[in-house]
């Protein structure tokens, strides 16, 4: 689950890592007299969007004055930001953070997240900071420094310092440095996150440090455990059918093809992405219903790729093993009985109770051309776009 | 000989009261695993198909001496029943998807201090076929024979099982080692005991997106497997950034992706198998 920037940024507080001081705003005026209020005469007014690289995309703004704030704001609410990582048709912004502008002499990296093979959260540093830190990874592999942190001890205290002193840290800078690498593990083991960055973290002209940015990705897995999470989700950031799915806990991603595909099974799913891809198409959709997905669900998820405009036919593949081929069948006849069907469906059954399944398809009076196998699947895609 | 279980393992169900546990508990009796009991904390004294239910793992082991567990209990307590298991029993198989990432961290840290062998979570389980499965995978697809399987995917595997089958090659083992991130048996760990094991003549790998364990797996292989292997990556179309599915199952930044993976697998003298349509035709055409 991602959050906005001024999310994390109050998260920040919370666990005693500083950050600029500001407000969300909503309109121009909001943000003007949310700058108004702030103790300064410098202020930067940034989009917030679900997306990186805001910074190249235009989506942060300096200026110095709370007439500038509400210029600014105005231009970037309710326009299409576009960055490296939005994609060509952008993301609109709906809300701008509004904060107090400081001068720094120093930028670095900070960034934490579980590193797999060791199986435990690892700290990267770096002084090259505000820079992406894949390429400062394959350029420069040297500014950067890690402290692995076993779980069964946490953080330790000297592995802040150890991090402080590689950054040169010293006097009060050190003690406050290792205290905030310290203050982030709290945060991202308390709130079971998969990553907590701030890049850029600065040392201000006095000498202070200051996340100016900050990014939280929470574990999706351990949300159960932390229902006060559910108000940060942000509905407008989701893919309106990905939001869709999600009420159903369905695994949809949203692909920029036209052929959808329903699929049970992660592994499958992305295999079926691949056969159509190699058939000469392009999957619309990445559609996982799951290993113990009913006949309600099943519909649901055939709904939503039935309600995609850009979808010219459909693949469904399921092969049966606690999701019987017959519950599949029920819920596509189900979702069918709704909607008027206007593309061609190729349907591709296997494993438990798949004669059933084909007999309830075969009776429902859905027109779909069944696949007798993998290879026979990919044959049909390919004639379609032939 | 199978790898990991036989027809002798006796095992115990963590979660066997519920409704997953209770399904899947018939469906391994009646392909002929020996179950021995279940626990689910505060039934203890129940029964389930005539099996004795007990509080604790602890309990389990003193009263019904199983060798292994298989676990179906739900995600928010799945981390401690695996540790729970692990503290009386060599082998333990974790069904439950989707526990936090941060829970299986301490997990496997509980487990590099034992012997505890730990297959999944988020995966089908083990079946050896004609001797018994721990695991939910539909039984009649699998075939008893000489290929071995490992997965990180559940029907995926159930697909490659059922065109092995389909061309006549049987399996040895099947084992599906799970989708999460962090995981208790890899692909190497696995492939150590198929090299080990007569019955295996060759092996299938499924692979996909994600991690590192396939390009680890390439380096074992180029090293010390002798017997052919065959591989599959599933995801090649991927975007980079999004969980497909599998909490493992994610491109990060430029790391992870399909066509690393393949490489590496090429160049340790892989069998790539790029038209999933044609896996068992091609395992089948090779070895002959």
């Amino acid at each position: 689950m991602k959050i906005h920037e001024y999310q994390a940024k109050t998260l920040f507080a919370r666990f005693g890592i500083p950050v600029p001081e500001g407000a969300v705003a909503g309109t121009p005026d909001e943000a003007r007299d949310i700058a108004a209020k702030l103790s300064q005469n410098r202020y930067v007014v940034k989009a917030q969007i679900h997306a990186g690289g805001r910074g190249k995309g235009g989506g942060v703004k300096l200026v110095e004055s709370p007439e500038e704030v509400y210029e600014a704001a105005r231009n970037l609410l309710g326009q299409n930001l576009v960055t490296p990582q939005t994609g060509p048709e952008g993301r609109l912004v709906r809300q701008v953070l509004v904060e107090a502008a400081h001068g720094y002499r120093q930028e670095f990296y900070v960034g934490l997240t579980l590193d797999r093979n060791l199986a435990q959260p690892v700290i990267m540093v770096s002084s090259a900071g505000g820079m992406d830190i894949e390429e400062v990874a394959e350029k420069t592999p040297e500014l950067i420094f890690r402290e692995a942190l076993n779980p069964r001890w946490g953080f330790l205290a000297f592995q802040g310092g150890n991090l402080a002193q590689r950054l040169k840290w010293e006097g009060s800078l050190f003690r406050t440095g290792a205290a905030l690498f310290a203050n982030l593990y709290r945060l991202f083991s308390s709130l079971d996150a998969s990553l907590a960055e701030i890049n850029p973290l600065v040392v201000t002209d006095d000498g202070r440090l200051l996340a100016l940015d900050a990014k939280i990705n929470i574990d999706d897995n351990a949300l159960f455990r932390h229902p006060e999470m559910e108000e940060l989700v942000d509905p407008n950031e989701m893919d309106p059918l990905e939001l869709e799915a999600s009420r159903y806990k369905l695994n949809y991603i949203r692909l920029d093809g036209n052929i959808g595909a329903m699929v049970n099974g992660a592994g499958l799913a992305m295999a079926t992405m691949d056969l159509i891809k190699q058939a000469g198409a392009e999957p619309a959709n990445f559609l996982d219903v799951g290993g113990g997905a009913d006949a309600e669900v099943t519909a649901q998820g055939f709904r939503i790729i039935l309600s995609d405009e850009r979808v010219k036919a459909i693949l469904i593949n399921i092969f049966g093993g606690i999701l019987r081929c017959d519950v599949l069948a029920q819920g596509v006849v189900e979702a069918a009985k709704a909607v008027q069907i206007k593309v061609p469906i190729i349907v591709r059954l296997e494993g438990t109770n798949k004669e059933e399944g084909q007999r309830l398809l075969n009776d429902s009076g859905i027109d779909f051309a069944v696949a007798y196998d993998l290879r026979d699947a990919a044959e049909k895609v390919a004639n379609l776009v032939r | 000989m199978s790898i990991l279980v036989d027809k002798e393992t006796r095992v115990v169900v963590q979660g066997i009261t519920g409704s997953e546990g209770r399904f899947h508990t018939e469906k391994m009796i009646e392909y002929g695993t020996k179950i021995v009991g279940g626990v689910t904390p505060g039934k203890g004294g129940q029964e389930v198909f005539g099996l004795p239910v007990f509080d604790t793992v602890d309990k389990a082991v003193s009263e019904a001496a199983p060798d292994a567990s298989i676990i179906f209990v739900p995600p928010a307590m799945a981390a401690d029943a695996i540790m729970e298991a692990a503290a009386g029993l060599k082998l333990v198989v974790c069904i439950t998807e989707g526990i936090p990432v941060l829970d299986m961290a301490r997990v496997w840290h509980y487990l590099n201090d034992r012997e505890t062998v730990l297959i999944g979570p988020n995966c089908p389980g083990i079946i050896s076929p004609g001797q018994t499965k721990l695991g939910i995978m539909p039984s009649p697809i699998h075939l008893a024979g000489s290929i071995g399987v490992v997965s990180r995917s559940g029907t995926l595997t159930y697909e490659v099982v059922s065109q092995l089958t389909q061309v006549g090659l049987g399996q040895s083992t099947c084992v599906g080692i799970g989708g999460d991130p962090i995981i208790g048996q890899s692909f190497v760990d696995i492939l150590r005991r198929f090299k080990n094991d007569d019955q295996t003549e060759a092996v299938v790998m499924v692979g996909e997106i994600g991690g590192r364990a396939e390009e680890d797996a390439a380096r074992f292989i180029q090293a010390e497997f002798d017997k052919p292997v065959f591989a599959f990556i599933a995801g090649r179309t991927a975007p980079s950034g999004r969980r497909m599915g599998h909490a493992g199952a994610i491109i990060s930044g430029k790391s992870g992706g399909a066509a690393d993976k393949i490489t590496a697998l090429k160049a340790a003298g892989i069998h790539m198998v790029e038209d999933l349509g044609f896996l068992g035709e091609t395992v089948k055409r090779v070895l002959n």
